[in-house]
């Protein structure tokens, strides 16, 4: 698990600083700017989401989602501070828990999803035989996929293991980058269900990257929409069924046609 | 300790036992072919053939600067120009935006025409000829020991940077998710495989060494079904077709490097027809 980036290794901020944390486990993130060369991808980016939140984070192409992510895993340079206060209130590095998109796997590689366990681990230790593997496996259905290929699996095979790979060990915060592309409606629901019952039993802060509002916003307890910097913020019944706004907004593509129903699990 | 290898070798069956350079040649193939086989699987996977293709061939250049140096053995010259190269190919990658192809192939352009320009001065080329196709039968036990302390530092480095190395070839910003320098994972290993490829050079010849790197991890992908049959199929593979490999050599007075690349060359033929078949 990689820890975020050393707030105080990144650029003092203008002016008095909001830091204090609020009531319960949260992470901060205030004035986050991204810049590649003459590109600003991200301005002055500020979110603050709680454990066992789940928040959707919708935005056109190029709109610097991907790019937030990659912030929070410490994978590009910012300016601004990500803080993460604990349930003890202690403001700590959190472990970031990650599912790709896509794995690059050629067809023929044999590369098993144990192999993909196993080479997560990385220590010179031998990582404790198939048991443990499946045991991560079992709570995301997918304990019958251990011994098979990754170029075997199918895209919602593929989700649900690399979402275990992503809880084992158990993260703070848990990124999803669009995880549902090229996935069935059916493996979409179990999905989306899988992910709902973890932010439940583990009081997790899930960010949600998707196209697929209308799936998601049944589950989801906030909705940022992002184009380079925050555009809007609320709950889904706020953001997702103002039309009007979204469309002036430039995003009227999430505007949800049904009226907004509620997962009754979630 | 040598001596207990040529005795030991004396219980094998045919002629050319009695022959100390094949006893040497043999030890030699022993200790080159595991860590090429290994780190082929790896090279595969993480698609850096050409990358490794043209580390063979800075071996070149490498020869060239050692001899401008007046070294009386240039080879140490060239695990350490490949190094050098290695982290320049590196740090390109990371700091230019052109495609990895094309960096690699204009490094290629210039390391090999230097080399050739800087070898051929006075029209000298030919007595360079013998590291174009590489030669087991005259080594010196000072270069066996070498290659012993090669192949176990590569063995090492495979120990430590493979499992991070075949997540990053997975995903990336998975590998970082994890805690793994990716950058430095990824440069380290270039090193490696440049380390090893031009040491290997001297006995296997610049054409050859990217064959008898690639080819067992090619083969055994076919037939492999997980990681670990994946590395033991290259690594029996490698080890059969080497030792065979340098036997029919001795026989037919062929060069060994090719002899070994084309019997390897022909078992991934029989693989890939048998799967074709299926």
């Amino acid at each position: 698990m990689t820890d975020l980036p050393d707030t105080a290794k990144s650029a003092p901020l203008p002016g008095p600083l909001p830091t204090t944390p609020c009531s319960s486990c949260c992470t901060r993130i205030e004035a986050l700017s991204v810049r590649f060369g003459a590109v600003e991808a991200l301005h002055e980016v500020n979110l603050h989401f709680h454990c066992g939140e789940l928040t959707l984070l919708i935005g056109p192409n190029g709109a610097g989602k991907t790019t937030l992510l990659h912030a929070l895993l410490g994978e590009v340079p910012y300016t601004g501070r990500i803080s993460y206060w604990d349930h003890s209130r202690r403001l700590r590095r959190p472990r970031v828990g990650y599912v790709p998109q896509r794995l690059s796997v050629d067809p023929d590689t044999p590369i098993t999803v144990t192999d993909l366990f196993r080479i997560s681990q990385h220590s010179l230790v031998p990582f404790p035989q198939g048991l443990m593997v499946e045991e991560a496996l079992r709570p995301m259905a997918a304990e019958h996929l251990a011994r098979r290929r990754l170029s075997a699996l199918s895209g919602g095979e593929l989700q649900r293991v690399l979402l275990a790979l992503a809880m084992t060990p158990l993260p703070d915060i848990l990124l999803l980058d669009e995880p549902v592309a090229g996935v069935d409606q059916a493996g979409l629901l179990l999905f989306y269900n899988l992910v709902c019952d973890l932010r439940r039993t583990h009081d997790l802060s899930i960010l949600l990257v998707t196209h697929d509002v209308e799936n998601a916003a049944t589950h989801a307890d906030r909705v940022v929409l992002l184009n380079r910097t925050i555009l809007a913020d609320g709950t889904p019944a706020e953001i997702l069924t103002d039309g009007d706004r979204l469309r002036t907004l430039g995003m009227g593509w999430a505007a949800l046609t049904k009226p907004l129903q509620r997962d009754p699990h979630a | 300790m040598l001596d207990l290898w040529y005795h030991a070798v004396d219980f094998l069956p045919g002629d050319w036992t009695r022959f100390i350079f094949m006893k040497q040649a043999l030890l030699a193939i022993l200790l080159v072919m595991p860590p090429l086989s290994l780190l082929g699987v790896l090279v595969v996977n993480h698609r850096m053939a050409f990358f490794s293709d043209v580390i063979g061939h800075s071996a070149l250049t490498g020869l060239a600067i050692g001899t401008l140096c007046g070294l009386v053995d240039p080879s140490p010259a060239m695990p350490a120009f490949a190094a050098l190269l290695a982290v320049l190919v590196s740090l390109l990658k990371r700091f230019t935006r052109a495609s990895t192809d094309t960096v690699i192939a204009v490094i290629f352009a210039l390391v090999v025409s230097a080399g050739v320009v800087l070898l051929s001065r006075g029209g000298g080329f030919a007595k360079y000829t013998p590291f174009l196709i590489g030669d087991f039968l005259t080594l010196a036990p000072v270069q066996l020991a070498r290659l012993a302390v090669v192949s176990l530092l590569v063995g090492l480095g495979i120990l430590m940077l493979g499992k991070p190395l075949i997540l990053i070839s997975l995903s990336p910003t998975l590998a970082r998710s994890r805690g793994i320098p990716v950058f430095a994972v990824e440069t380290g290993f270039a090193v490696l495989v440049a380390f090893m490829v031009a040491s290997a050079v001297p006995l296997i010849g610049i054409l050859i060494v990217n064959s008898i790197l690639i080819l067992p991890a090619a083969a055994a992908r076919l037939c492999a079904h997980n990681l670990r049959s994946y590395f033991l199929i290259a690594l029996v593979l490698g080890l059969t077709g080497g030792v065979a490999g340098l036997l029919l050599s001795f026989y037919w007075g062929t060069a060994s490097g090719a002899t070994c690349s084309l019997l390897i060359a022909a078992a991934y033929l029989v693989v890939a027809f048998g799967r074709f078949r299926r």
